[in-house]
């Protein structure tokens, strides 16, 4: 089986800055939708208290909001999740409310409306700490772009290193526009999500950059888009079949892995869909305007080629 | 043509060999037991406490179904949960305290496995359920606490050496003592300097008033700090202890804080409970009434008084007014006595402390007195020492008849009184148990069924190559289950999400050298180069592409904490293993399968097409 026969080089970068100005108007849109919508931040990072409860019947969501009405414990939620037995309840932070015995009063009060309730699970976190794994999260973001162009400006050229990561940030703020779109709500695990589509959105712009460099190699005569063209129609079979099978194992977890993996795999399956893109078409029509050139590339190999690198210079 | 050396064949044999092993002790289902530890040092878990406990357990007809000793406790096996429950109740009647008897579930695999450390994977707390506490410790508070201790000592010292001061008062977290005149000041500046050496004292004179103000160096307030936290901790290992949680956690996380974790307990009001209780101590006078005590053990306890143990064991009968409570107590040490050399216990107390104690000790030379520590109310005699003369100034020393270990164990009882700072609960993640075997049971099907669309693919678009692929990528999973286990690693659903994760990315590397040898069948190359170059020119492009999935995973292992840091685990480590599988073992297999051939037509990697017009990329070859 073969699915992708490709007759000829497909002229990718004549086209490139149709891309560039697809690529720039998601980008401000995502931008805008997250300035003005903003992410619904989980309680990881805004702090408060959730309480996943269990029925022995189909959960009455209505009758738990008077329940939990009647305690005056500023603006909470009560939703369905998961199965029709369950809910979860979402509380504020409150001040001067000793956060430890919250989660025992509002399952107390449940207790006695109802004795056929279970509590799964209680998660809270203080603002301290809150503003701690917001802080991390910035942190590890940052790390992870300044250590991936630190290895692709080594390995590569900085202008692969600069293309690529712009390009994959741009997928993040793709992921998180998302996120301001739909309401989804962003927690650790999504954060964590994010940045493992950075690393593997990457591990594609660095398939097609190889390529790249390949072809410097062996294409002597063409011009700079043709062997950009050549690199990015030469991987596209891959990078489909690749994303194609990231995105069975994604969809594996959002269709199996419960509720709490839902947001998780979602930002994943954003990520993977965004990337495909965002490494063939973004980066390298960046790495074109940023202006590499043959010699940026295979500068080590000049003593083995025989002329060539020469002739090209101006 | 693609032979592989005998020594790769015997590396991926022994990576698949030691895989297999250390997987093994994960399909061993887990049944239910008892595990039986002490907290107390005086006491020893040894062959003769199982004896006690198999007796025990004979004795009310309850049957187990194996033990074993080792340096954490007894563990003892039980068919199911309903004997297992019952176990506990016969076992810590007949133990007693002392005994931390715990209900555990462990793993049923063979003895030869846990003997070479083989064991199954260290579920986190959302796969097992239980409690998980962050606390911080209020270091404003330790800080205040060491202030109003050095303004009762500043005020004693001054006493003493007959300096004449005009007040002395806290400000905030500095002593301030005013005087009349610059003289007296300097004065007190030498002895309070050449006394308490962690103190920086500072002049501070306003418009006629001569003034000192005395802070805790930086070094010393950084000592208050982390003796708070650690004292703090092990208060906090006293009171889980009595829990009985089978693998309690509590460690210390930066600087201020605490984590508490206790698997699989249920009830998190009551631990919420037992580790916010504030224990307290009290002074009070032994009842030493000829024949009272005879009478109190015979049953007849003298109205108002009490009946207690020592710690040695001895009953102690005490009186029942309380002279001095515990937050009068502001520092107990272990030390040793100035004149005979014995361990000794100092205390140190506040100012109205102190002024009790020195009527309390004139009044009763040659009685003794009890300090009581009262915790969740039961009550125990620490110490039960005669007052030889009387004691002002504040600074009590017990001594005699006790060894440096118990004057330890003293000063420590004598300080939990009170936790060294208030603490607060600044995160909570409780799961239920049900919700823990749900989450495994989701995370591990969407591994599988997953994986079982993924092979489907490869399979039928690479044929036998896709076979190989699977295979790999299978080896993959073992060996990433098997480094899990023998590292311990915490295995959290964001984790379990991370092997699929890991296994979605692997493949990649398959498919990008399965595409590299069609790209080059496709331009005529022979079967074995197109095999040979296929490997060689995609394994610089896998190396690339994982360092920089690597670095994503180490970034999240560095500012990732609890659940995310699980994934990250899990992530780092996967790619380290699909590396080796993808590479490794994949490529000995095609050797196995093709290298033997001397003639080579054809490959099983699907269909290769070729274009009419080979004007697709690399035309100068």
């Amino acid at each position: 089986m073969e699915f992708f026969r490709i007759t000829r080089v497909i002229p990718f970068m004549r086209y490139a800055l149709v891309f560039n100005v697809i690529s720039l108007v998601t980008f401000l849109l995502a931008v805008i939708l997250l300035a003005v919508r903003g992410l619904n931040f989980g309680v990881d990072f805004k702090g408060g208290t959730v309480i996943e409860i269990a029925y022995s019947h189909p959960a009455d969501l209505a009758r738990v909001r008077g329940v939990i009405d009647k305690m005056n414990l500023g603006e909470f939620a009560v939703q369905s999740f998961g199965s029709a037995n369950s809910a979860l309840i979402r509380l504020p932070l409150k001040e001067g409310l000793s956060s430890a015995q919250l989660s025992e009063k509002v399952m107390g009060a449940l207790k006695a409306d109802d004795p056929a309730v279970a509590q799964q699970r209680v998660e809270f976190v203080g603002p301290q700490v809150g503003k701690e794994l917001y802080e991390n999260g910035a942190l590890a973001l940052l790390l992870v772009c300044f250590g991936i162009v630190a290895y692709l400006a080594m390995r590569f050229e900085w202008r692969f290193a600069v293309s690529a990561i712009a390009a994959n940030l741009h997928d993040v703020v793709i992921i998180l526009g998302f996120f301001a779109l739909f309401q989804w709500e962003f927690s650790l695990p999504v954060l964590a999500a994010i940045l493992a589509v950075l690393g593997y959105s990457v591990n594609e712009s660095v398939v097609i950059a190889d390529r790249i460099r390949e072809n410097f190699r062996k294409m002597r005569k063409a011009s700079v888009p043709e062997v950009i063209n050549s690199a990015i129609t030469s991987t596209l079979s891959r990078t489909i079949i690749t994303h194609g099978c990231t995105l069975m194992m994604v969809l594996s977890i959002l269709f199996f892995g419960g509720e709490t993996l839902h947001y998780f795999a979602l930002a994943l399956a954003v990520g993977i869909c965004f990337g495909i893109y965002s490494s063939a078409l973004v980066m390298a029509a960046l790495v074109m305007w940023l202006g590499v050139s043959r010699e940026d590339l295979v500068r080590a190999d000049r003593k083995a080629g025989p002329g060539g690198v020469e002739k090209i210079l101006p | 043509m693609n032979r592989y050396p005998p020594w790769k064949y015997a590396l991926i044999a022994i990576a698949l060999v030691v895989g297999i092993v250390y997987t093994l002790p994960n399909f061993f289902p887990e049944v239910p037991a008892v595990q039986i530890s002490t907290s107390k040092t005086n006491i020893k878990i040894d062959a003769a406490t199982l004896q006690t406990a198999e007796d025990a357990l004979k004795a009310a007809g309850i049957a187990y179904r194996g033990e074993s000793v080792d340096p954490t406790g007894i563990k003892i096996r039980f068919a199911d949960a309903d004997t297992q429950l019952k176990a506990k109740d016969v076992l810590q009647q007949r133990l007693g305290d002392g005994y931390i008897v715990a209900l555990n579930l462990i793993s049923s695999s063979p003895q030869w496995l846990a003997a070479i450390g083989a064991r199954p994977m260290y579920l986190g707390l959302d796969l097992r359920g239980g409690v998980h506490f962050m606390l911080q410790v209020d270091m404003k508070a330790a800080l205040d606490k060491a202030a109003d201790r050095y303004l009762s000592d500043i005020r004693s010292l001054l006493r003493e050496k007959k300096v004449l001061y005009a007040g002395i008062a806290r400000e905030g977290q500095t002593v301030a003592v005013r005087f009349r005149d610059a003289a007296e000041r300097d004065r007190a500046n030498q002895e309070i300097g050449t006394a308490f050496p962690d103190l920086l004292v500072k002049e501070g004179d306003a418009t006629g008033e001569f003034k000192l103000q005395a802070s805790l160096k930086p070094e010393a307030q950084k000592r208050i700090q982390d003796g708070a936290v650690q004292q703090n901790i092990t208060i906090l290992r006293n009171r889980v202890n009595e829990l009985g949680v089978a693998e309690p956690i509590v460690q210390q996380q930066g600087g201020d804080r605490v984590v508490v974790q206790l698997p699989g307990v249920q009830d998190t009001a009551r631990a919420k409970d037992i580790l916010g209780r504030t224990a307290t101590l009290e002074i009070r006078m032994v009842n030493e009434d000829p024949g009272a005590l005879e009478a109190a053990m015979a049953g007849q306890v003298p109205l108002g008084s009490d009946l207690f143990t020592e710690r040695s064991g001895a009953p102690v009968l005490v009186k029942r007014p309380v002279v001095l409570t515990g937050d009068r107590i502001n520092d107990a040490q272990p030390g040793f006595d100035g004149r005979t050399n014995e361990p000794a216990v100092h205390i140190n107390l506040d100012g109205s402390g102190a002024r009790i104690f020195k009527e309390l000790t004139r009044d009763n030379v040659g009685k003794r007195m009890a300090i009581v520590l009262v915790e969740k109310g039961k009550a125990e005699v620490v110490t039960a020492p005669v007052i030889r003369e009387e004691i002002g100034g504040g600074k009590v020393q017990i001594s005699g008849r006790m060894s440096t270990r118990e004057a330890n164990d003293v000063s420590l009882l004598m300080r939990a009184g009170a936790l060294a700072a208030p603490m607060e609960i600044v995160e909570e993640r409780t799961v239920g148990p049900s919700l823990g075997k749900e989450n495994i049971d989701k995370g591990f099907n969407s591994v599988i069924y997953g994986f079982i669309a993924l092979s489907v693919f490869i399979c039928i678009y690479y044929a036998l190559m896709g076979v190989i692929s699977t295979i790999s990528l299978a080896v993959n999973l073992l060996l990433l289950i098997a480094l899990l286990s023998m590292l311990q690693a915490t295995l959290t659903l964001p984790g379990i999400a991370a092997i699929a994760l890991t296994l979605g990315m692997a493949i990649d590397a398959n498919v990008l050298i399965n595409e590299r040898i069609r790209e080059e069948l496709r331009w005529g190359d022979t079967p074995h180069a197109a095999i040979q170059a296929g490997y060689e020119r995609a394994w610089g492009t896998i190396l690339d592409s994982n360092v920089t999935t690597l670095i994503a995973g180490l970034a999240l292992l560095i500012f990732g904490t609890g659940p995310v840091r699980g994934f990250a685990v899990v992530h780092c480590l996967g790619i380290m293993t699909s590396m080796f599988s993808a590479v490794f073992v994949s490529r000995g297999l095609v050797a196995l399968l093709y290298g033997g051939r001397k003639k080579l037509d054809k490959i099983s990697i699907g269909q290769v097409w070729k274009p009419a017009s080979a004007a697709l990329a690399t035309p100068n070859r």
